[in-house]
């Protein structure tokens, strides 16, 4: 017994020792150092970013797999692109098993850290932040993994995205945890994905806080099976500053959940409160598009069991303000276009139905009305997202 | 004094050595890194550029921009070996086979002698495991080049065609970049040596003579030289400078795969093209526009605010360009501007 014991602490030992640790500190020199030792890391291997600014000029990447890059936390290990020239985002990750922790990622020209087809990818305990505050010429994206199956988002703050703070692309199986997401345009996004579990996140002061979306035109459509639930969606209220042509740039200020062209929705026990044009809203696809495997509208959407405070008082879209005149001053806080298949609103709050009949419709034909949405058999609630146990463990 | 006999012989050996001695194939096909560009033997007098036995100059009918860098390529296959003709991508090349690319910048875009300052040359190796691509940089005095795999940013000046003094930072990708614009499904892939970009009614024949390539099809397709308005359609020119200074991220297997927007000579899809298409994951790179192209309309179409941006986040392509290409945006605006607004 005595000698397994001492042979599980060898083989333990000499695993450790195969793991090496590159430390790169900051100073001169930072961007080639850093990319240095993001190349040269070996699978398995630490890259340790020191505390400090590390002033950076280009972009960085990764493209080994099974590599943690550690940082001495999101307020000490500070990645610096304020005088960033070249490359679309600040930290590219491409690779598998890589987890990102502990640091932080200041102002890049475009996106924060992205990965792309990086599977079993976590993110834990970052910060992605433009230290200006809400401005269109901030980047788009905070977070940004898109393309990969396995995906965690956890204990990481974003600020000031001029699109979304977190956003999921095109990806499956995903959780995204709590985060605290404000002042950027969506505080947290799910785009064209399948399976997400969104909890235990603040989103406060975005101009819209959770969003899930589908879009046309793209690789991965028919977004579906997304849980929203235990999150505390507050006070998202600030004025819309994405960049026109962006489909966040349709988001109306005063938004604190919003589903869009999907499917098996679940919006259940958030808090979700003080929001000017409304708690959840849920619509279809506006847009023209050309794309026959495309579906725009939602079907089979659930909003249970919510606390939903204050909402409605100063809607940010046009007519908005004639339509609450017209519902008694302020709108229902739960907002639907009328449009789509088993929607289901049992929150003890009224909605407001602008009793459209197909996507794309314009709004001169709506026909506003409260809807009786509640319904007691609700459709058997999508199963947890369960995650690879190797990405839990790379966090012990 | 033996120790010191033997560093002479061993000298001696090595200049002898350098003057005949084929490419060192063993080394590409190795699996170490050479740290000096000298070591492959590609050329016979370092900055000079002067290929050795089988390295094979050539030229591409239209290339991918690289703020206005020239660019020498040179081609290797080893003896007794031949790439594979494909008609549609790029040829499918031996293990132990090297694409070799100079950049480098004339003193005096005017004068046609002007010495020519080499910065880097760009290597890719055929392993067994795939390609690998390496960067290197060279030293002041041009003897040798020297591999660095995390890229810099040098200061490079010059006179240009209009002779006005040009002053960039100049950026030697890093080894994850090369990767980048080369990836294919996660693997290396090439992007220029493809029939249609070799073919210049030649070369390709003249590649099957010289034993670089196996077959030569009289019926190989053919893309125009971009900027030679007798050589293809509008049309034809826009999309061949799409295809090669776009399409290398922007197809379905490439980086920008997520993107939705494909810009292959041959994509058959509008919207994939881009008319009409509203951007995804554009962030601030849309200028408050609406569509990719919208048709008639260059002034509303983002690929035009992009190509005219030299700003990190919203310039396209996001690597290798930190100058607008005057007359390729001219191109791009043609074409746009030349389409129905109907689309």
């Amino acid at each position: 017994m005595k000698i397994i014991a001492a042979m599980a602490a060898l083989l333990l030992a000499s695993t450790g020792a195969l793991a090496a640790t590159h430390s790169v500190e900051a100073g001169p020199d930072a961007q080639e150092r850093l990319q240095t030792a993001l190349i040269e890391v070996a699978p398995g291997d630490t890259v340790a970013i020191g505390a400090g600014r590390f002033e950076l000029t280009d972009g960085l990447s990764l493209d080994v797999d099974n590599v943690t890059i550690r940082g001495a936390g999101p307020g000490e290990s500070i990645l610096d692109f304020t005088n960033q020239i070249g490359s679309g985002e600040g930290l590219m990750v491409t690779s598998d098993d890589v987890v990102l922790r502990d640091f932080a990622v200041e102002n890049t020209r475009g996106d924060g850290i992205k990965s792309k087809e990086a599977d079993r990818i976590v993110y834990h305990n970052i910060r992605v932040e433009w230290t200006n505050g809400p401005d269109p010429s901030n980047g788009a994206y905070g977070i940004y993994p898109v393309e990969s199956t396995h995906v965690l988002v956890q204990n990481s703050r974003v600020i000031g995205a001029s699109d979304a703070g977190i956003y999921v692309g095109q990806s499956q199986q995903i959780v995204v945890r709590q985060n605290m997401v404000s002042q950027n345009v969506a505080g947290i996004e799910i785009e064209n994905s399948y399976h997400a579990d969104v909890y235990e996140n603040m989103a406060t002061q975005n101009t819209g806080g959770i969003l899930v979306f589908d879009l046309p035109n793209l690789p991965q459509m028919g977004g579906h099976t997304v849980r929203v639930f235990n999150n505390l969606i507050q006070d998202n209220n600030t004025a819309n500053f994405a960049p026109e042509g962006n489909i966040v740039a349709n988001v109306p200020a005063g938004t604190g959940v919003m589903v869009m062209a999907n499917r098996n929705v679940h919006v259940f026990e958030n808090v979700i409160q003080d929001h000017g044009s409304s708690n959840v809203m849920l619509v279809a696809y506006t847009e023209a598009f050309d794309d026959p495997n495309y579906e725009p509208t939602i079907r089979d959407v659930v909003v249970h069991s919510n606390v939903q405070g204050r909402a409605g008082y100063a809607p940010d879209f046009p007519g908005g303000t004639e339509l609450a005149a017209a519902v008694g001053g302020t709108l229902p806080p739960v907002l639907w276009d009328g449009v789509g298949t088993n929607i289901i609103v049992n929150d003890e709050v009224p909605v407001l139905s602008l009793g459209l009949t197909r996507a794309g419709q314009p709004l001169t034909e709506a026909q506003p009305g409260m809807a009786e949405i509640a319904n007691e058999e609700t459709p058997a609630m999508p199963e947890a997202v369960v995650l690879p146990a190797s990405m839990e463990a790379a966090l012990q | 004094m033996i120790r010191a006999f033997a560093a002479l012989a061993g000298w001696l050996a090595l200049v002898s050595a350098s003057a005949s001695a084929p490419v060192a194939t063993d080394l590409i096909t190795g699996d170490t890194l050479p740290r000096n560009l000298s070591e492959f033997r590609f050329f016979t007098d370092g900055i000079g550029q002067t290929p050795n036995d089988r390295v094979t100059p050539y030229t591409l009918n239209t290339p991918l921009f690289t703020d206005y860098a020239l660019k020498n390529r040179f081609v290797y296959v080893p003896e007794g070996q031949t790439a594979t003709y494909n008609a549609d991508g790029v040829f499918e090349f031996p293990i132990g086979s090297a694409l070799i690319k100079s950049f480098g910048y004339p003193a005096d875009f005017r004068d046609a002698d002007s010495e020519v300052r080499w910065i880097e040359t760009r290597v890719l190796l055929r392993r067994e495991s795939g390609w690998i691509a390496l960067p290197y940089i060279w030293n002041e005095d041009g003897s040798d080049a020297v591999l660095r795999r995390a890229g810099r940013r040098l200061p490079v000046s010059w006179t240009d065609a209009d002779g006005e003094t040009q002053e960039i930072s100049y950026r030697v990708p890093n080894q994850n970049q090369c990767k980048t614009c080369h990836a294919r499904n996660d693997e290396i892939a090439l992007i220029g040596p493809s029939a249609r970009n070799l073919n210049d009614g030649t070369r390709l024949a003249q590649w099957v003579d010289w034993s670089i390539l196996d077959r030569a099809p009289n019926e190989a397709p053919r893309v125009p030289v971009w900027n030679d308005e007798s050589d293809g359609s509008l049309d034809e020119r826009a999309r061949a400078y799409l295809d090669v200074n776009c399409a290398h991220c922007h197809s379905r297997a490439g980086s920008a795969s997520n993107s939705g927007l494909f810009l292959g000579y041959n994509e058959a899809s509008d919207v994939a093209r881009g008319i009409l298409k509203r951007p995804v994951a554009a962030g601030r790179g849309s200028g408050g526009r609406e569509y990719d192209i919208a048709p008639g309309h260059p002034e509303r179409s983002i690929f035009i605010y992009r190509m005219r941006s030299r700003d990190p986040g919203v310039a396209m392509p996001e690597l290798g360009r930190g100058m607008l290409h005057e007359e390729g945006i001219a191109l791009i605006e043609r074409y746009i501007a030349a389409m129905d607004e109907q689309g």
